[in-house]
This record gives C-alpha cells, structure tokens and sequence, in this order.
C-alpha cells in the first residue's frame, strides 16, 4: 500500500522538489540582493527565508524593515499577504489521513507554500508526512542558499541564467494544472477562469493596487465557489 | 540587531499559525457538498492565478517570458514531467533571450 513506508514517499518528494528547488533559488536571490540592500547580512537574509518562505511575504516583510514600521503592521501585512495559505492549510488537512498526529500536522504545516501546496494535492491518495518533509527539504535547501548565495555576492550568476530560472516555478504551475485540465471541463473552466479573473484584477485601474496575495485570495475565492455551485463534486475531493 | 530579529519573529509567528490552524484544527472530513467541491477547485484556481500574469514579468524580456510559457504549456498538455516542463521553459527562456540579444 502507498503510503505506509518513509522512505518512499520521502525520496519522491525530493524528487518532485527538484523544480521546486530551481525556482526557489532563482527567486531567493533575488531577494537575497534586496535583503543586502536593506542592510540585512547573508546570515540574517538566510534566517529570514528559512523561518519564513514566502516569497511574496519575504518580500513585502523587507519593505516594513526598510521604512521601520511597527510590529503591529508586519502582523498585518503578513496576515494579508500570506492568509491565502489558510485555504491551502484547510485543502491539505482533508488530504492527510484524519488519524495524523499532531506534530506530523505541525510538521507539513511548516512547508505550506503555493509551490509545495501545488505539488503536494496533486498526488494521488493520501498525503503522507514523509512526501511532504522530502519536498520540504529539498525546496527550503534552494530558497535558503539562494538567499544567503545573492545577499552574500549579489551578482555571481550571469543575469541570463538568473532570468531563466525565473520561470521555473510557472512551469510547474503549468504541469500541474494543464493536464487535468485537458481531460475535465469544469477543472478546464477553473483554470481560465484563474487567468482571467488574475488578469483583470493585475490591470485594471482602482483594482490593481491591492496586493498579489490579496488579489490571489479573491480569485480564488471566486472562481473556486461559482465552480463548486455549477459543477459541484460528489467524491473526489478528499482524493483529488 | 535585536530589533531585526523580532521583525523576523514576529512575520515567521504570524505565517506559521496561519499555515498551522487548519490543519491541526480540522480533524474530521468535511461533509458538506459545496465545502467539499469548493476545496476541489482551490487548487487550480490558485495555481492559474499565481502564474498569469506574473509569468509575465519573471524573465528579462515579454518576449522571452511568452516563449517560455508556450513551451510549458506545450509539453504539460503532452503530459511531461514537472522537471521536464519547468527545464523546457527555462530553455526556452534562455534560447529567446540568446536570439533577443543577438538580434540587437
């Protein structure tokens, strides 16, 4: 049976994390040079992502270092940036077996992040911890070293390499999504209706000044419940 | 340095819990139809809108960022691998950005 061994599932996801792990380090260093901008040393920088990773928290984090705002507005900002995990949080809790322990709970709940959370409800059956701890593992190892590589020596990688690792984690996106999406029109509609709904919030006026979390949440929100009220589910969900 | 440490603190307390309730807290199935569809259809919603537009600024160059989401789209709808489609994207990112430079 899938699931009931550790070293499986551990190995599969270090390997689901590889691509992971690229887009991670591509995106950290860049945030690794910000972080030296504002002041922070690798060290610092480095703590900063392994405590944290989130890319779009991290990011806006440094923003409240920067201009030293209060305590109170970094719970805030976090909150709202970051509060889109609480419905990935809630999708992966129906996804572990109802028995788990609670510091296996505490464990996965370390490495909710978008790409993680993507990769993670995508496999068939349960989640085990142990998938989760190797996918962890490996991204965590590539935000944090590519971190403290860009606060350390800013610009070692040749900007053409850096740029392409960019899309890695689109990509991933993108294989995630695409073929469930070919086989079933409703996941198809969802999918689009992500897209657009993303687009017209990133450009139209008045609407494009919230933040991407906030942004990312109302789509979500949106597109997940008019789907669920035309296409509702009978038994996938808790193995989807 | 203290005080960049409690920055640190307190931005890593306030995203833990908010990854950690649901899934310490919520124990049992949910039941409910609409509750059940809806967690269903997170996943891709999220992920499409995560990546569009955002995909769109992640690389040097509009051009080379659009390259690099046809090729993924291309081979994810031919069902490769995660690694294969976010290296095949990079490449393309890469080859774009090689062919944008020579051409300038």
């Amino acid at each position: 049976m899938r699931g009931t061994g550790r070293k499986e599932p551990f190995i599969e996801g270090l390997k689901d994390g590889i691509p992971i792990c690229l887009g991670y380090f591509a995106v950290s260093f860049a945030f690794g040079i910000q972080a030296s901008e504002v002041g922070l040393s690798a060290f610092d920088a480095g703590m900063l992502s392994l405590l944290n990773v989130t890319s779009a928290g991290q990011a806006a984090g440094l923003g409240v270092i920067a201009a030293s705002g209060s305590y109170v507005e970094m719970a805030l900002v976090q909150l709202v940036i970051n509060i889109r995990y609480l419905l990935m949080s809630t999708a992966l809790s129906q996804k572990i077996d109802p028995e788990l322990p609670t510091r296996h709970r505490l464990g996965i709940a370390y490495g909710v992040t978008d790409e993680i959370f993507g990769a993670s409800i995508m496999r068939g059956g349960r989640l085990t911890p142990w998938y989760s701890y190797g996918i962890t593992l490996i991204s965590v190892a590539g935000w944090v070293t590519g971190t403290v590589l860009g606060a350390a020596a800013g610009r070692i990688l040749p900007e053409r390499i850096t740029s392409a690792l960019g899309v890695a984690l689109y990509g991933m996106f993108i294989a995630i999504v695409i073929p469930p999406a070919k086989r079933d029109r409703a996941v198809l509609a969802a999918v689009l209706g992500g897209v657009l709904l993303s687009s017209l919030l990133t450009w139209a006026p008045v609407v494009r000044e919230v933040s991407s979390g906030t942004r990312i949440i109302a789509v979500t929100v949106a597109v997940a419940a008019l789907c669920a009220v035309i296409w509702p589910r009978e038994e996938e969900a808790a193995d989807a | 340095m203290h005080e960049l440490y409690l920055y640190i603190l307190v931005m890593a307390g306030v995203t833990y819990l908010i990854r950690a309730l649901p899934l310490t807290l919520i124990r049992r199935e949910i039941r409910n139809p609409f509750l059940r569809s809806f967690i269903y259809y997170v996943p891709y919603a999220t992920l499409a809108a995560m990546t569009f537009p955002a995909i769109l600024g992640a690389t040097g160059s509009l051009v080379s960022a659009l390259a690099g989401l046809t090729a993924a789209v291309i081979l994810a709808f031919f069902d490769r691998s995660l690694i294969l489609v976010a290296a095949g994207g990079c490449i393309a990112v890469y080859a774009a950005e090689l062919v944008l430079s020579v051409l300038h």
